[in-house]
């Protein structure tokens, strides 16, 4: 079997990948090791409307929920509101990932990719030093699969990288592990994503309640991994905040993951190998979010590998292209966020307390983070002073 | 010796993205498989958010 470009993995950033390459006339197949894409879930599926809009055409089949705002609550309870858009560009939408995942991957499927399933890539093929594809498996049975280029989309436990001598292995204090319940009560309000932080609830990290239509919601929360003080952590706060937010939340399905909240990746190509999405740390060290930005890491993958192979020139130097379109808005300010996510860890809960309570007379709903930070730095200057480089 | 639990597994695979030996551990549907590689470093078992992985005593 041989192809122009062989994607490993078919979350949203390998489908979009694969779809941007297989629209652009080349030969592509993408492996995904599990037998049903998108499924377990290990999201909480939310996006920011004007992100997806920018990528897709919205189909209300993957939509589960489009929200008004967000309400940010400190540890002491107190919250204020955000306005759809500014929540981080996180919220907007929440989507029904198990639709939305297996709908990206037809769409490459349909531009003319091919499409394997309970397929794993185990290793990377070589021939006099070059990358030329892949070892895989399926059903038992073991092949190669040829091909001069292949992009890493294989998520948050990425081979790819490390067997092409890209160190893509997470420190625990930049990857966030979390749990997750799909709840069914009364008291949730369908309209706002609700953010609750606090070293309690969730340390180096944030509890969440996402709607997905009639009072149905993703309820879970993440722990750094390096805050993270004892075996299963994140189900054991998760259980205990749904006896203080939800104690009487019916529990209709249970979702784990990590997530990185990692700092750029120095490289994100090697000669005949590019990552994209998780694979590449490409998810929000702030938010956590990484749909979006794996889905731009995608396309923009795509585009500069369809040109390299047209070129018959996948050297680094030849992709590297995608590195500087990455970089330049996003991988920027990712890297800003990081930033600031390494700020925000270390303070307290009072010193959360007083953040959030700074804003209450503020207009918050008006604002972006941006428009946020700087507002948060005025009112308190002393406690976000070694912040003042990343907000300006 | 790493002891992955497969009754309390959920199939995540966060715990590759930690391993500092790449090819120790891999996730296969809801199979974890660990390695002889497996260097006992227990980064993993912090990781775990259902604790799924303990290190062996
Ligand atoms: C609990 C949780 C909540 C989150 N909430 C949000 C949120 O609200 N909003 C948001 O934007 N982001 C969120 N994220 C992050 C988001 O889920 C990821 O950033 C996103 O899925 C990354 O997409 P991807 O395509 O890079 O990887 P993935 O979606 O992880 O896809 C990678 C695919 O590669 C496959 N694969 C891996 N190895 C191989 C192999 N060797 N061979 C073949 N296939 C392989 C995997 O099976 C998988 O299907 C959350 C993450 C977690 C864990």
């Amino acid at each position: 079997m041989k192809y122009d470009v062989l994607v490993v993995g078919a979350g949203p950033a390998g489908s979009m990948a694969a779809k941007t390459l297989a629209e652009a006339g080349l030969s592509v197949v993408m492996l995904e090791k599990r037998q049903e894409i998108g499924d377990p879930v290990r999201c909480a599926e939310a996006v920011s409307k004007r992100g997806l809009k920018d990528l897709v055409e919205v189909d209300p089949r993957w939509i589960a929920a489009d929200l008004k705002g967000s309400r940010v609550f400190s540890p002491d309870g107190a919250s204020i509101v955000l306005s759809e858009e500014q929540s981080g560009g996180k919220t907007g939408y929440v989507l029904e990932r198990k639709i939305f995942d297996r709908t990206l991957a037809m769409e490459a499927a349909c531009a003319g990719a091919e499409v394997m399933v309970k397929t794993r890539a185990q290793g990377l093929l070589k021939r006099d030093g070059k990358i030329c594809g892949v070892s895989a498996i399926r059903s038992g049975d073991t092949f190669q699969i040829e091909a001069p280029l292949v992009i890493g989309a294989d998520g948050i436990e990425s081979k790819v990288g490390r067997w092409a001598g890209i160190d893509t292995t997470l420190k625990p204090k930049d990857i966030s592990t979390c749990a997750q319940f799909l709840v069914k009560d009364e008291s949730i309000d369908s309209n706002y994503c609700e953010f609750y932080f606090g070293n309690k609830i969730a340390p180096g990290a944030y509890a969440w309640i996402f709607p997905k239509g009639e009072k149905v919601a993703n309820v879970g929360l993440g722990v750094l991994g390096s805050r993270s003080s004892g075996i299963g952590e994140p189900l054991r706060l998760l259980q205990e905040f749904m006896k203080s937010h939800l104690p009487k939340g019916k529990v209709v399905e249970m979702d784990v993951g990590g997530v990185p909240v990692a700092p750029q990746l120095e490289a994100m190509t090697t000669d005949g190998v590019m990552l994209v999405g998780d694979a590449a740390h490409q998810s929000d060290p702030l938010t956590g979010g990484g749909i979006i930005t794996g889905m731009t890491a995608g396309v923009i993958a795509g585009e500069v590998a369809a040109d390299a192979i047209s070129r018959g020139d996948v050297k680094r130097a030849s992709l590297r292209d995608y590195e500087d379109r990455w970089k330049e808005p996003n991988g920027n300010k990712l890297q800003r966020h990081y930033d600031l996510k390494e700020f925000f860890i270390g303070l307290t809960d009072e010193d959360l307390n007083n953040l959030l309570h700074s804003l209450t007379n503020e207009d918050t709903v008006k604002m972006d983070l941006r428009d946020m930070l700087k507002s948060l730095l005025k009112l308190n200057p002393k406690l976000l002073w070694g912040l003042r480089h990343v907000i300006f | 010796m790493l002891d992955a639990n497969r009754y309390k597994c959920c199939y995540c695979g966060a715990y590759v993205s930690v391993c500092p030996t790449c090819s120790s551990m891999e996730l296969m549907e809801t199979w974890i498989e660990v390695s002889q590689g497996c260097k006992d470093c227990s980064v993993c078992t912090k990781i775990c958010p259902v604790g799924a992985l303990e290190a062996e005593v």
